[in-house]
């Protein structure tokens, strides 16, 4: 009796509010807009039956995704966003994590500390302190114009460069601390065999410290490339109006355009996009926890 | 070891990089001026506007309120989660429980967004703090199920077997044998379905209604329009706030690390 009430209510909660919710979302994106309330046809009713309200469904939604090309253009452009932020991500955070594992034992766990920490920091607040550093009158361009590097202020601020910064300044901690976990392990032995043996430390660095990190840059990478995808504050704070991201394009659909089928189609079509990198990542994790056991 | 200076500038810029954007935002908190980015001198005065800002007092209680109960019940309905994982062993629909436990957490925040309101608003709820909260749980539950059952998995089960042995009831070992042990974990869960909740913006935009603005949402549509030097007061004393609890969250676990490393020694 009490074990099933462990598992009933947590069990209960999640299926009423995360399964059938998306359930629900699943169903909007097969009905049409309405002028109704709530704004969409059609309503299931006892007195009609599943058959009726079964055959008014349909892929409208989804055949509309692909005839304007605002959103196929709005996913394709989330997706080199997301990639070319965790590229980027890892060639900044891999010397990081590098220089941490190399690090005196007793500077590790402040170290460590001085990467989570941010984590704990509001991550809206994180966002927002680059607008101040990169608009026309910000400090960068105050810093630059100052020193006689640039003449005119640059502009960063609603472009893409500064949406690259925003998710690279906000999941940097993501890709640093399984690349960190990774070479926290590597035994130092097989660097110095490698140059007793003649390799240059360049060569040892890629044949040695660079496959046996393989799979801290590859977990990393997942967590920075998964949740960038339909990030909806840093396109909307840092990107301005030219930087189409999908999140930012379910967010105006709904909030702006009030149509709510073809938000939920949006969003069904995001998560299947998703599935793809979350298969990967598992499988990944699989890998690697049975390597190491 | 000692560093080599590719290391060490590694580790310097990184830093800088990580840390000097919010230097700069608490540095910029007082300066006079309302044009934030020209330093005119050294006030306080944007603390002062803030504090007797009654909408910014008033997001800041809801969103503490909806902080406290989401972050508690999440703690509770996380720790049962993690609970029939890792004990549960077999029941009908395991996998569709532990897919539902980690699919929040790879879900994006716009899509569990949308899916709740449109659950809410199929049922009829008024949204206000109570759809906040309900939302907030959903998806927190969900990281202290994972903290929880990481602690779980790696603790001798033997000894709850030993005090059921011994006569506890199935309650009394879980509260006086494995509570104690998983604390550590249901504590920093707590904290961190706390923190989840105090900094979203997205969810709680989609579940909330005209009665509830939490501080994330009242920041958002402020900053929308530029910086602000209220803003840049009140990301200060958030980040104080934060500084503080993890300086005492640290102390408290070295003390606690000294004082078992003594226990450890003292036993030899």
């Amino acid at each position: 009796m009490r074990r099933v009430f462990i598992i009933a209510v947590p069990y209960l909660w999640l299926l009423a509010l995360f399964l059938i919710p998306f359930a629900i979302v699943l169903k909007i994106s097969l009905s049409d807009v309405a002028m109704a309330r709530p704004p969409y046809l059609p309503q299931f009713s006892w007195e009609a039956g599943w058959g009726a309200f079964l055959s008014q469904l349909d892929f409208e939604n989804f055949t509309f995704l692909t005839t304007d090309d605002l959103y196929w253009k709005a996913y394709l452009s989330s997706l080199q966003i997301a990639a070319t932020s965790t590229l980027l991500t890892l060639l900044i955070g891999y010397p990081i994590a590098y220089a941490m594992a190399r690090a005196p034992d007793e500077w590790r766990a402040t170290l460590m500390m001085l990467v989570i920490l941010p984590f704990w920091t509001s991550f809206l607040i994180r966002v927002y302190s680059w607008m101040g550093i990169l608009s026309q009158e910000g400090y960068l361009n105050q810093l630059l114009l100052g020193l006689g590097v640039i003449s005119e202020p640059l502009i960063i601020l609603n472009t893409k460069v500064a949406v690259y910064i925003g998710i690279v300044y906000t999941y940097i901690p993501f890709m640093i601390l399984p690349i960190y976990a990774a070479l926290h392990r590597l035994d130092s032995s097989l660097i110095e065999a490698a140059e007793d043996l003649g390799c240059s430390r360049a060569k040892a660095f890629w044949l040695i410290t660079v496959p046996l990190s393989r799979n801290g840059i590859i977990a990393g990478c997942f967590l920075v490339f998964i949740p960038t995808l339909g990030e909806f504050v840093i396109p909307s704070l840092l990107g301005g109006s030219g930087t189409l991201m999908i999140g930012k394009v379910l967010w105006e659909e709904f909030f702006n355009n009030r149509d709510w089928p073809v938000a939920s189609a949006v969003a069904v079509v995001l998560v299947l996009i998703l599935i793809i990198p979350i298969v990967l990542f598992q499988q990944n994790q699989q890998k690697q926890n049975e390597a190491q056991s | 070891m000692r560093l080599s200076w590719f290391n060490i500038t590694s580790l310097t810029l990184g830093f800088a990089f990580l840390y000097l954007p919010m230097i700069i935002l608490v540095i910029y908190s007082f300066n006079e001026s309302r044009l934030v980015t020209v330093w005119t001198g050294f006030s306080t005065k944007w603390y002062g506007e803030l504090l007797s800002n009654q909408a910014f007092l008033d997001a800041a209680w809801v969103t503490l309120k909806v902080a406290v109960f989401s972050s508690t019940l999440a703690t509770v309905l996380g720790t049962l989660a993690a609970y029939a994982l890792v004990r549960g062993a077999r029941f009908p629909g395991r996998t569709l429980f532990s897919g539902m436990i980690y699919a929040p957490l790879v879900m994006p925040e716009v899509i569990t967004g949308l899916s709740l309101l449109l659950l809410f608003i199929g049922i009829g709820l008024d949204r206000g703090v109570l759809t906040i909260v309900l939302a907030h749980t959903t998806f927190a539950m969900c990281y202290v199920s994972v903290v929880v059952s990481s602690r779980l998995v790696s603790f001798d089960q033997s000894l709850e077997e030993a005090a059921l042995d011994l006569g506890c009831s199935p309650w009394d070992a879980f509260r006086l044998v494995t509570l104690p042990i998983i604390a550590p974990a249901v504590i920093s869960g707590w904290l961190l379905a706390f923190t989840l909740s105090l900094d979203d913006l997205v969810i709680a935009s989609f579940t909330t209604g005209p009665s509830a603005t939490t501080l994330p949402i009242k920041i958002f549509s402020a900053v929308r329009l530029g910086v602000s030097p209220e803003i840049n007061a009140l990301s200060t004393l958030m980040i104080a706030v934060v500084t503080l609890g993890v300086i005492i969250a640290s102390l408290i676990s070295k003390r606690n690390f000294v004082r078992e490393q003594q226990g450890v020694a003292g036993r030899h």
